[in-house]
């Protein structure tokens, strides 16, 4: 099953980019010239972006330069204990939504330090697999077409985070 | 909300670096943070201007309206805002199928595409989020992913057994994950109505 979405996730693309412009072509599509016109845009569109993550990225670094998102974690770990979450894998669920870079260079030295079949191995695996960078996506995804106003986005991304928190920890209980 | 939890992470960050007399490091994390950014943005321009491309070739060949079509029973329950077949289900489509066969690269302009489709239709009040924003959004990050390539090569890279082991898990936690985001969406949604 694996090898199948594996190989799957290979040819992806490369059947996409053959076929899209040949079906393009036989319905008569300038192909060139289309493609052209639509990536006329992404300049437009990345630059966008800069001062939205640059906002983010300047409060998540200091953030963590400071040593407050570990004081953070520490003040979260009794909390946090009595629902079963192991005090190693703190700094990496507080990171998570704030910066894939820094949660996956958590999720490595955890690796490294306990050994990729350890339990807690596991579990950050789980954790960084299953999880995604909800404030750079929110910020990213919303910069790109100038949304200042988030509304409730915010809250539903913040909430599917922690079910995804917690049901790690449950299922790599159950499973390893 | 996002207005606090910046403010958080600046003032308590500041506080925290007094505090430890280490206040020098506030402004280097300040400029780092900004050169990230910067080179992240800029680093987006190859791969979105590629993907504008392409996107642009499977709309005028009628593509994208085929496969929003295809997935009308599922997106029109999620999307009721959106009108059916609109380009910006297509887009949404692919973002999330990217997004769960693990292909960052092509699920981020894709998202970007879906957005500013979602924002055609967001004439009311251009600098706050739809309601279909936040849906799709709630579901972007938590998305199912099936392959979680970097941290399987991570495993690889320090000698694991069964590297691809946590995948099943991995599945699990992330469709947990999914329902979460969509029920709160829903919640949130009617409350938010009801305020505003």
């Amino acid at each position: 099953m694996y090898e199948v979405i594996n190989q799957i996730s290979r040819w992806a693309i490369p059947v996409m980019l053959l076929v899209i412009p040949l079906v393009a072509f036989i319905k008569k599509v300038p192909v060139f010239e289309t493609f052209v016109e639509g990536a006329e845009a992404g300049f437009a569109t990345a630059i966008k972006t800069i001062p939205f993550l640059t906002a983010m990225l300047v409060a998540v670094s200091i953030f963590r330069a400071s040593g407050a998102m570990e004081l953070l974690a520490s003040w979260l770990a009794p909390v946090l204990s009595v629902l079963g979450i192991p005090a190693d894998i703190l700094p990496h669920a507080v990171m998570r939504p704030l910066s894939g870079g820094a949660a996956l260079g958590i999720a490595t030295e955890i690796i490294k330090t306990h050994g990729p079949d350890s339990f807690i191995g596991r579990l950050v695996s789980t954790m960084q697999g299953s999880s995604d960078t909800t404030f750079y996506i929110l910020t990213l995804y919303f910069g790109s077409v100038g949304i200042r106003k988030y509304r409730y986005a915010v809250a539903s991304g913040l909430a599917a985070d922690f079910t995804t928190l917690i049901a790690s920890i449950f299922i790599c209980k159950v499973m390893f | 909300m996002v207005n606090y939890v910046w403010l958080g992470m600046m003032v308590f960050g500041i506080l925290v670096a007094a505090a430890r007399g280490h206040i020098e490091v506030v402004t280097k994390a300040a400029l780092d943070g900004a050169q990230v950014a910067v080179k992240t943005s800029l680093s987006l321009i190859a791969i979105i201007t590629f993907w504008l491309g392409i996107m642009k070739l499977a709309e005028a060949a009628g593509l994208v309206r085929a496969l929003a079509r295809l997935v009308r029973p599922v997106t029109s329950f999620l999307f009721p805002s959106v009108p059916r077949d609109h380009p910006a289900m297509g887009a949404i489509v692919m973002n999330l199928s990217a997004n769960i066969l693990g292909l960052g690269n092509a699920a981020t302009p894709m998202g970007l595409i879906a957005m500013q489709e979602l924002q055609k239709l967001n004439k009311r009040r251009p600098d706050t989020a739809s309601e279909a924003m936040c849906t799709f959004l709630a579901l972007n990050t938590g998305c199912i992913t099936v392959i979680p390539t970097t941290i399987i090569g991570i495993r690889v890279l320090y000698g694991s057994q069964d590297p691809a082991e946590i995948v099943g898990t991995t599945i699990f936690a992330t469709l947990c994950g999914m329902t979460v985001a969509i029920l709160a969406d829903r919640i949130l949604r009617s409350l938010y109505r009801n305020r505003w």
